[in-house]
């Protein structure tokens, strides 16, 4: 019998899920950042990108009407009917119910973090508390971070039983899971604890980067990683798990290359926003500036664009 | 991770690599800034040759003439190696920090016009813009630095010895990195004070005559680099020309046994960079996906035209399945086409004579039994290209697990133990580069002892950098290029 130590848990999820060479990802990634995407295919990518984002507002000085500011928004990101809306707002509990009093009944989801978000440190009954609160507040969509201290501890088991806790806890409503890939650190922890996370998701669930909370977010390094993962986990299971990078995306440039990496690693059945999702604030109007100059062939200047979030 | 699991009365998953998303044509623009005519570059001028012949360039992408190259005869051979021997007493004498200078300068003004000579190495040999772009001429740069930084240091190479130039160098390059190969073998040899008689190969004459007009621009004294151009016989006259004191051949090993067989008891000097048939091998511990993604560039990068590309893949049995499978995924997203494309992956196969060897090669592979995978791609209707290709169900003693096919052509081959790959990756004649992909640091050290290669690569392949030396063992020929021991070989010591 080999020794149940909390180490031997690590080397031996490792070893079924196998490695990642940090040099390597690096390599790969940094192809993505040299394709050129022009004309149709650069409007068609802006568009998809809009229609995957996740507007998001997680702060504490948040107001029943900055969320409404930030709904108008979503529902309607430009007076131009060719740009869609985005695919959800991205709030704090408390918010949900004005949120869904706005973008209620059209295609835009509200999306609710929870689970003591963002460190995730509160006692089990108190975050699905909070998921089942948020759900009940209309919620349709849960943004979950998971236990890290006990991910790094090598409990495998309760990392996973708490996410299958909250799936339960979710009903019908959609789950994120939210590694926090900067407190994991290494590219094996990021692709262990996505394997974890896909275990106990259904079909349309997701996993997601970061909070936005800490240092480092989002990266087209830890994003390929989780996307191999997704694209291992479905070729070995036929289970479809989104992915939703957030947190650092702020350019249309860089959303794009996020869609290249997703294009060429899990296809064309992730080109959607129910597979794919940014969390981002800024990013939106930097997709809006660019779009109007594919469309009029000149910048327009920041203020002439309607400001959901974060100003330029 | 296991091989992708078969449960009955579901359709296995499978990954879509449609139409979904299709990029526009994203070509560079910049001009290339061809002449109609290239002369020979003899004696820090443009001549025309004496033999009064040139033959044509043509860009392998489309088809169509791009310039008229002259063909140097034995007259203009003769006469560019009298331009360098008289060119060399006084280059030799410079100080070191002079030649320095002037190899910063060509490597600044080749940064400078970066771009330009990126389109010229694309449109004449057919590779990727954004591998010359982004490999080719930056690298080609990043040599002359390098051994810039020797010039003045050459009393410090050999720690109590000193070292001097050996006089008229001739030189032979190939076609696949036109650009970085002249670069490669002019800067050691400058840097060292030698002059140099030089032949570019006749498919890819024009970055030479184009970095000819940069040497006239660095104010480079005439006669220290000598350009001829032309074929075979012009090569032969080259490499046997009685005024070289030192040849450097990069090229197959037929023509490097050739130039041997005529320069048999003379005391020329020689360094020969021949063939390969590089063994990758990928252990079951392996990072999958980054080995996939380094087998990719293996065999993939610049059509496969590279002497230390991995051509054969030794996968050990346990993930051989796997490996195959995520191999199979990755190339269907590899785009091929138009080199002059920002987003092209493979351009075009440098020559019809190069196309016909891959197809030659690759009915050879099917006719002995062999399995073969293309993914499914639409190739331009001009232009010579060549699909990506694997080949599982490859044995040692298939021809396409042999011989050098320098082409997008990758034999997958198994093994079960370390022992067993160290036999089958060096049961070849070659023995130029290698790759391991292991997580266990041991058996890197222990592999890249016992591969009888001159390089071999962990958990990485196809890097280069200036400082680091390449070259091989066996019939990969001897000498190296790059940092101090490739400078050595233009150096006689005392």
């Amino acid at each position: 019998m080999p020794p149940r130590s909390p180490q031997a848990a690590h080397a031996r999820l490792l070893d079924e899920v196998g490695s990642v060479d940090q040099v390597g990802v690096e390599q790969r990634v940094a192809k993505f950042t040299t394709r050129s995407i022009k004309k149709e295919a650069k409007v068609w990518g802006l568009k998809t990108a809009v229609s995957m984002t996740d507007l998001t507002t997680l702060e504490g000085k948040d107001t029943p009407g900055k969320i409404e500011s930030l709904c108008m928004k979503a529902l309607r990101p430009l007076e131009d009917p060719a740009v869609p809306p985005v695919a959800a707002v991205c709030v704090y509990p408390s918010m949900v119910r004005h949120a869904k009093a706005i973008v209620g009944g059209s295609k835009v989801k509200v999306a609710s973090v929870a689970t003591a978000f963002p460190s995730g440190q509160a006692h089990l009954r108190t975050r699905l508390a909070e998921v089942r609160g948020a759900v009940s507040d209309g919620a349709d969509e849960v943004d979950m971070v998971i236990n890290r201290g006990a991910f790094l501890a090598g409990e495998f088991a309760r990392v996973e039983d708490e996410i299958a806790a909250v799936v339960e806890a979710c009903g019908s409503s959609a789950l994120k899971v939210i590694l926090e890939v900067s407190e994991l650190e290494t590219f094996d922890n990021i692709r262990k604890a996505s394997f974890i996370a896909m275990g106990v998701l259904r079909p349309g669930d997701f996993i997601k980067t970061s909070t936005g909370k800490t240092t480092l977010n989002a990266t087209l390094a830890n994003n390929q990683v989780m996307i191999e993962a997704i694209r291992d986990f479905y070729l070995d299971t036929g289970i479809a798990i989104g992915m939703k990078p957030a947190g650092g995306i702020k350019t249309a440039k860089q959303s794009l290359q996020f869609l290249i990496a997703v294009k060429e690693t899990l296809g064309d059945a992730w080109l959607t926003n129910k597979r794919y999702r940014f969390g981002a604030s800024s990013l939106l109007n930097d997709l809006l500036r660019q779009f109007e100059k594919e469309r009029t062939g000149a910048y327009q200047a920041p203020y002439y664009f309607s400001d959901a979030a974060e100003s330029y | 991770m296991a091989a992708p699991r078969k449960s009955a009365g579901r359709p296995s998953p499978r990954l879509i690599f449609g139409d979904l998303w299709d990029f526009d044509p994203a070509p560079e623009s910049a001009d290339p800034k061809l002449k109609a005519r290239y002369d020979l570059f003899i004696g820090g001028r443009f001549v025309r040759p004496r033999s009064g012949r040139t033959f044509d360039s043509i860009n392998p992408g489309n088809e169509r003439k791009l310039a008229e190259i002259a063909l140097a005869g034995p007259a203009d051979v003769n006469a560019a190696y009298a331009a360098a021997a008289k060119a060399f007493r006084p280059w030799a004498a410079l100080p070191g920090r002079e030649r320095g200078k002037y190899l910063f300068r060509i490597a600044r003004l080749l940064q400078d016009r970066a771009r330009e000579f990126a389109v010229a190495e694309t449109l004449d040999g057919g590779k990727p813009i954004r591998e010359s772009r982004d490999f080719d001429v930056p690298m080609a740069a990043a040599h002359f630095f390098y051994h810039a930084g020797w010039a003045d240091k050459l009393e410090y190479v050999v720690p109590g010895a000193s070292v001097s130039p050996l006089g008229v160098v001739g030189q032979v390059i190939p076609w696949n990195f036109p650009l970085l190969m002249l670069a490669w073998k002019l800067a050691p040899a400058l840097a060292m004070g030698n002059c140099v008689v030089l032949k570019p190969a006749e498919t890819t004459s024009i970055t030479a005559l184009k970095l000819a007009e940069i040497l006239v621009d660095a104010g480079l004294p005439p006669g220290v680099v000598n350009f001829v151009t032309g074929a075979g016989e012009t090569g032969a006259a080259v490499m046997g020309h009685p005024g070289a004191a030192k040849v450097a051949f990069t090229g197959s090993t037929a023509v490097g046994k050739a130039i041997m067989r005529q320069l048999a008891g003379t005391d020329r000097r020689m360094t020969m960079e021949l063939g390969g048939k590089a063994a990758n091998i990928v252990f079951d511990d392996a990072p999958i996906d980054q080995a996939v993604e380094g087998i990719v560039d293996g065999i993939f990068f610049n059509q496969g035209h590279v002497c230390c590309a991995g051509s054969r893949l030794l996968v050990q049995e346990g993930v051989a399945d796997l490996v195959i499978s995520k191999l199979r995924n990755r190339i269907r997203v590899l785009r091929v086409g138009d080199p002059m494309d920002k987003n092209t992956d493979l351009g075009a196969i440098n020559s019809r004579e190069q196309l016909a060897t891959i197809r030659r090669l690759v009915a050879a592979g099917v006719r002995e039994g062999a399995s073969m995978y293309q993914p499914p791609c639409v190739l331009p209707e001009k232009g010579y290209y060549y699909p990506p290709t694997l080949f599982t169900g490859v044995t040692q003693s298939h021809r396409i697990a042999r011989e050098e096919i320098f082409g997008p052509v990758l034999s997958i081959l198994t093994f079960r133990t370390v022992d067993e790959a160290i036999e089958k990756a060096n049961n070849t004649p070659y023995g130029l580069s290698a790759g391991v992909w292991t997580d266990k640091g041991s058996r890197i050290l222990r592999m890249s002892t016992e591969l009888k290669a001159g390089v071999v690569w962990a958990n990485t392949f196809n890097r280069f950098d200036p400082s680091s030396p390449f070259g091989g063992y066996k019939e990969s020929g001897f000498g190296r290029e790059g940092g101090r021991q490739g400078l050595l070989d233009y150096a006689s010591t005392a």
